[in-house]
């Protein structure tokens, strides 16, 4: 009886007490420091060691997400549940602090753009794309059947008349959208930039205004228009580049045909606190439409109809008496 | 001579991915990159030649006189998760350098079971101590063999057009199977020496 039950016992147990403690010996004598960081990271991973991330098991991740060699979303087990916890042992969130969105640049919907046949295919973009690059005149227009509609995940996308549209709460610049659409015309955006050039048709303008009522006719407009030079016509279609733009709406104001949108609801006004105001007159100077007048050692004044609300002046002010509303 | 044998044997005939299917976890899952191949094979050489012995030891000295060798699997899995766990240990403070290399596929090595398979079937073929550690370090260059060719196909693979369905691990299980194919060549060298 003890040698059939008790021996093993007493033999196996007696070697992992016996592992057990070169362990715990070697675990306190061998101690190495290490980044904090690697140590949360390695707690948060599932710790199945898969490699299914291509580095060698969860310890060898951990190490590389804390020095920065891989992306928080690089455990495929995890998900987007683990990667969250890891951006925050990490702090990426808050070093990212511009949200991207997804954008359609087309505005050209059934009322606005013309249509070259009536596609009756399969409900689907790239299907669409193989028939002369679909129905609409445009060959740079969305060809609205929804291809980025099925592909996203977070039902950000719909087609609204003709076209597809971000809802720019839900989209999580997950960039599916982007990958699937045939016409290569979804790109990421800052959030905070409300202005948006809604064509990329390439054709000259006569062409352009041809197919479609709301496209780029290339006019130049509002590159002149534009006092951040933030706005450029490259391939006759206007471009703006988000590093230089303000929001001061003044292209959208300008284009004739309607293509550059903006919500000219959200424009904001530039309001000088008097009692921070020091009369410093940098505002003044600083302001590119003349619409803040006061002189040196005297309160300033914004005049509402030239301010269009760029907020060059509330950067710039060194009291920060400037608030934009 | 017979040494000779044993390290041809397991280097190739009996390599332990390619025919015996062992280790296949590490084999899919580290040959994405080469240098980290090269690491991985270089661990398993190491802890397939130290299990291989001290397993040899578990098995004649505490095993058999016990009269217990039944228990060869779940003490061998014992002692080789709590040597390579030390082993670990060891190298991470005395040679940062050699962690470096290597330190990182150790965890993944623990519950391997190339290295497992190493120690049952040295005693399976009543190795003695010497031809058990031979048997071991030659099984550990098998796998470096198959894992470091194998991560240089993939790195080639992943430039290559590969239609959609299937790109990543489809084409890589079936240049997998196309390697164990390749590797059944060497079945039936030296057959009846050992």
């Amino acid at each position: 009886m003890f040698n059939s039950i008790g021996l093993p016992v007493i033999v196996l147990g007696g070697l992992a007490i016996f592992f057990g403690i070169v362990l715990a010996y070697a675990s306190k004598k061998f101690a190495v420091e290490v980044d904090p960081k690697v140590t949360e990271i390695r707690e948060v991973l599932p710790g199945a060691n898969c490699g299914g991330c291509g580095y060698a098991g969860c310890d060898a991740l951990a190490e590389a997400v804390a020095s920065g060699n891989a992306p928080i979303t690089q455990c495929p087990v995890g998900g987007s549940e683990i990667a969250a916890r890891i951006a925050a042992i990490m702090g990426v969130e808050a070093s990212n602090a511009e949200r991207q969105v997804a954008r359609v640049i087309c505005c050209g919907d059934k009322d606005n753009a013309l249509e070259k046949y009536e596609y009756q295919g399969i409900k689907d973009c790239k299907a669409a794309e193989m028939l002369a690059g679909g129905s609409k005149s445009c060959r740079y227009g969305c060809t609205g059947l929804g291809t980025c509609v099925r592909e996203c995940p977070f039902d950000a996308i719909h087609i609204v008349n003709g076209i597809a549209v971000v809802d720019e709460e839900k989209c999580t610049a997950c960039k599916k959208c982007i990958a699937v659409c045939p016409k290569g015309i979804i790109e990421l955006v800052p959030i905070s930039k409300k202005v948006r050039v809604l064509c990329r048709n390439q054709e000259k303008g006569k062409a352009t205004m041809q197919a479609c009522k709301v496209g780029c006719i290339a006019c130049q407009k509002c590159v002149k228009a534009c006092k951040f030079d933030a706005i450029k016509v490259e391939n006759n279609v206007a471009k703006i580049d988000y590093s230089k733009c303000v929001n001061c709406m003044m292209c959208a104001e300008v284009c004739p045909t309607k293509t550059i949108y903006a919500n000219f609801a959200d424009r904001k006004k530039a309001f000088i606190d008097d009692d921070k105001c020091i009369g410093c007159t940098i505002c003044t100077k600083n302001c590119n439409f003349e619409a803040i007048e006061g002189e040196l050692k005297g309160k300033h004044k914004v005049l509402d109809d030239k301010c269009v609300g760029c907020a060059q002046c509330s950067a710039k002010c060194p009291k920060d008496a400037i608030e934009m509303k | 001579m017979r040494l000779g044998l044993i390290i041809i044997s397991a280097i190739f005939i009996n390599n332990f991915i390619l025919s015996q299917f062992l280790g296949i976890c590490p084999f899919l899952g580290v040959s994405k990159k080469l240098d980290t191949a090269v690491g991985m094979s270089v661990a398993v050489t190491f802890v397939m030649g130290l299990a291989s012995v001290i397993c040899w030891m578990i098995q004649y000295y505490i095993l058999i006189p016990f009269g217990i060798g039944y228990l060869q699997t779940i003490a061998f899995i014992l002692v080789i998760a709590g040597l390579v766990q030390f082993v670990e240990m060891v190298i991470k403070k005395t040679s940062p350098t050699l962690y470096q290399a290597l330190g990182i596929y150790l965890p993944l090595i623990t519950t391997n079971c190339a290295v497992l398979g190493v120690a049952i079937l040295n005693i399976n073929k009543s190795y003695n101590l010497i031809e058990s550690l031979v048997n071991g370090v030659g099984g550990g260059l098998g796998f470096a063999l198959a894992i470091v060719l194998f991560a240089g196909v993939r790195e080639r693979l992943d430039l290559a057009p590969i239609p959609k369905a299937l790109d990543g691990f489809p084409i890589a299980m079936i240049a997998a199977s196309l390697f164990s194919i390749a590797f059944l060549g060497f079945s039936g060298l030296f057959s009846g020496l050992l």
